[in-house]
């Protein structure tokens, strides 16, 4: 065997040079900082409308819109949901945002307004978002600020089955917990599932919880509450017990402790193939029932959450959430023009028509054609109240504390009183 | 292989004879350290990921462990020993600990014997046993998350397979809400572990069956040992060293357990399933309290490290030693 070393030495180098060149190769990647030399704007739209149709439709949007200002150039960049977090959590410590992000508000937002990173839009934004539907604008309000536009806006209510309640002598939707517990009585009765409700996921029944605190303490004393890091006042533990009042009639279908949301055998699709007569969702149920079930068609109905006898809330406070823009700070004034046409009548009707979101222009409401979205879209018109979902408004710790806790209390190990301590323990942990 | 690129320990003939003069020996030392530096650059690319990949991030975990941390950025809010206390006070952690204990014990007292028995059976002369034995490696093969899907289909109470097959022979009784129900849940997951992997074992035992010398059990037979006497003293010896291969995996596996759990149940109902793993996801990627999450990883770990360590000392050491039973070492 001959020597060898001349030829290793000679891999050894090349190995080492191709080591540097990955190197570089991951130093690329350019940033484009708004206006060229030729006078156009180029703004950075980062968004997570990375499925169809949303996707092409938001493409088409930009193109109409360099169509109208042919000074702009908007680039699109699009990320999955939880690619889109992780990315944008590196980007708030780095301490620059793209012109254009995707944001639900809430927390999070707030986190990003407090280091300075995002534009106060309330006077750029004035001639246009003062039209818009208040309590989509709700979940970027801070301290009576403006930070985002919505496109998009929903909220959690009970869908139910038409028929099922025809059948067991329900009259109509209750208004008031102690109807709706009547009407889960009155279909077990007749041998019905009243609620479907998926255990195993835990934030389903977090809904519950919530609905019922902002019933007994007010719409704002979630939020209240997160900020004093206190959940146990009375209200709170009030929640609880209505919450365990429901659990005691073993309202839920058999194995719910262990069943998922949208599988063949979850939540929805029980719904979805009239095996329970109600689910407490978001407006997206009557989507996933037809798509895990069989769905209901013109059975299923909408109403909203019940009052509570003697709570500080009203049935028509609303617990929900959607999607906003908001911009950086700096961003240039065709970031702004683009949140206006993003906001136009023109480009929601296409948006509430074409992507099955819900108007943020009260003008567009025209455009929904299924009569329980217009249902929920009445309801969010109606709205006097808003709590933004908790998995947003709350730190992720907190949140998570909830859906555990109450799914303790479900499941029958936690009292109401031991879920507020719990919750309250959490909240001050995090400081 | 480190011999050939490091001879440096030379004996034979000219290791004793003094060096013929200072230039020869100068070049032997850079021929010597042209060597190392062969060897090394060798290792350099192996050894960067290794550290990098696998060193560091346990290093980082076991520092982290002592922050309070939400996981972006460096941690910096010192707490001591916080996470580890937390940990010793955390009821779902010491029943994750207990969990884990019934889960080896399980396995080692029903899982493994059962693959040991299929095994031998399917090391007799049996019509179709390569099909059997492919049978019952094929869950083995499938992956955790497919196998998790499957099962929480099969176990979803009324509507799933197996209530339905219960209730079409007249056993309805027997059915349940499976992994929906807190005391059934893990008899349930048990069920499908080992599903799952007693197929493995199996194959690892039938492998150390098939080496064990037919002779061996021909003597015995003509010396009038019975069947259950052939297997003590003879088959079960000399699978003695696979034996104490499997029921170590078997082991680190049941510390480990992560992926079928968070199919199945993500640790419900009401944690009644979680294992170490699944709670250290829970806090680590849900709530974002990495550094409690690191706390957990590291108790993880640590148990490992002394299980396997002990394991190796007490009793693997026989195998290292290479003198893999008495009988193969009397031979030797």
């Amino acid at each position: 065997m001959g020597d060898p070393r001349l030829s290793r030495r000679g891999f050894l180098a090349a190995s080492a040079a191709a080591g540097v060149g990955m190197t570089a190769l991951s130093g690329c990647g350019g940033d484009s900082d708004g206006a060229s030399s030729d006078g156009t704007t180029t703004i950075e739209w980062w968004n997570i409308s990375t499925t169809e149709p949303t996707k092409s439709v938001w493409a088409a949007l930009a193109k109409k819109f360099e169509a109208q200002n042919p000074k702009v150039k908007v680039k699109i960049v699009q990320l999955e949901n939880d690619a889109y977090k992780s990315k944008m959590t590196a980007l708030t410590a780095s301490g620059k945002l793209p012109d254009i992000f995707h944001t639900w508000g809430g927390g999070v937002l707030k986190q990003q307004v407090d280091a300075g990173l995002v534009e106060d839009l309330t006077d750029r934004t004035k001639d246009f978002a003062d039209g818009l539907l208040p309590v989509a604008k709700e979940p970027y309000l801070l301290d009576e600020k403006v930070y985002g536009i919505p496109f998009d806006i929903g909220m959690i209510g009970f869908w139910y089955n038409k028929a099922l309640f025809k059948d067991a002598g329900i009259a109509g939707p209750p208004t008031t917990w102690s109807e709706f517990l009547d009407a889960v009585r009155k279909l077990k009765a007749k041998g019905t599932t009243p609620l479907a409700l998926a255990g195993k996921e835990k934030w389903p029944g977090m809904y519950y919880w919530a609905y019922l605190s902002m019933r007994t303490a007010g719409a704002s004393a979630l939020q209240e509450a997160y900020d004093d890091k206190d959940f146990t006042g009375d209200p709170f533990v009030q929640a609880g017990q209505h919450l365990q009042e429901l659990v005691d009639l073993q309202p839920f279908q058999k194995g719910f402790l262990g069943a998922a949301y949208s599988t063949p055998t979850g939540q929805a699709a029980a719904v979805g193939n009239g095996k329970a007569a109600m689910e407490l969702m978001g407006q997206w149920a009557p989507v996933v029932q037809a798509d895990s079930g069989k769905g209901l068609g013109d059975d299923l109905g909408f109403f909203p959450f019940p009052a509570v006898d003697g709570g500080k809330g009203a049935i028509t406070e609303v617990f929900g959430g959607g999607g906003g823009h908001a911009l950086r700070s700096g961003a240039p004034q065709a970031a702004v023009d683009f949140l206006k046409f993003f906001a136009s009548e023109a480009t929601d009707v296409e948006l509430v028509k074409k992507t099955g979101v819900l108007p943020v222009v009260p003008a567009a409401e025209s455009a929904i054609a299924d009569p329980n979205i217009k249902a929920v879209q009445a309801q969010l018109k109606a709205a006097t109240g808003f709590q933004l979902y908790l998995d947003q408004a709350y730190a992720p710790a907190v949140g998570q504390e909830v859906n555990d806790s109450v799914a303790a209390l479900i499941a029958g190990s936690r009292s109401p009183q031991q879920v507020a301590e719990s919750i309250t323990q959490t909240a001050k942990e995090e400081q | 292989m480190t011999s050939t690129f490091l001879p440096d320990k030379r004996t034979g003939p000219d290791a004793d004879v003094p060096p013929p003069s200072a230039g020869a020996a100068r070049g032997r030392a850079r021929r010597r350290a042209l060597h190392w530096l062969t060897a090394v650059g060798f290792q350099v690319p192996a050894l960067v990921l290794f550290l990098v990949l696998v060193l560091l991030p346990m290093l980082f975990a076991l520092y982290a462990a002592f922050f309070r941390w939400g996981g972006f950025g460096m941690p910096s809010d010192y707490v001591g020993a916080d996470n580890f206390t937390r940990l010793f006070e955390d009821p779902v952690f010491l029943r994750d600990l207990w969990r884990c204990l019934v889960l080896v014990v399980l396995s080692l007292a029903i899982q493994l014997p059962f693959a040991l028995a299929m095994a031998v059976l399917l090391n007799q002369k049996l019509r179709g046993r390569a099909f059997y034995r492919m049978l019952f490696f094929g869950p083995y093969v499938l992956s955790e998350a497919i196998t998790g899907v499957l099962f929480g289909m099969i176990f979803a109470p009324d509507d799933g397979f197996a209530d339905r097959i219960l209730g079409g022979i007249g056993l309805d009784g027997l059915g349940g809400e499976w992994f929906a129900d807190p005391s059934m849940v893990m008899a349930t997951l048990f069920l499908v572990m080992t599903w799952k992997y007693f197929g493995f074992h199996m194959m690892l035992y039938l492998a150390g069956l098939q080496s064990i010398p037919r002779e061996l059990t021909e003597a015995a037979l003509i010396d009038g040992a019975s069947a259950w006497q052939r297997f003590r003293s003879v088959t079960l010896p000399l699978l003695a060293p696979t034996l104490r291969i499997s029921v170590f995996l078997s082991v680190i596996g049941s510390i480990q357990l992560f992926d079928l759990v968070w199919v199945t149940t993500a640790g419900g109902p009401d944690h009644h399933s979680e294992t170490m793993a699944v709670t250290m996801f829970q806090y680590g990627f849900k709530r974002y309290q990495v550094g409690y999450a690191s706390a957990i990883s590291v108790a993880m770990f640590g148990i490992s490290l002394v299980f396997a360590l002990a394991y190796q000392r007490f009793v693997l050491r026989r195998d290292l030693q290479g003198a893999t039973t008495t009988m193969r070492g009397g031979a030797k």
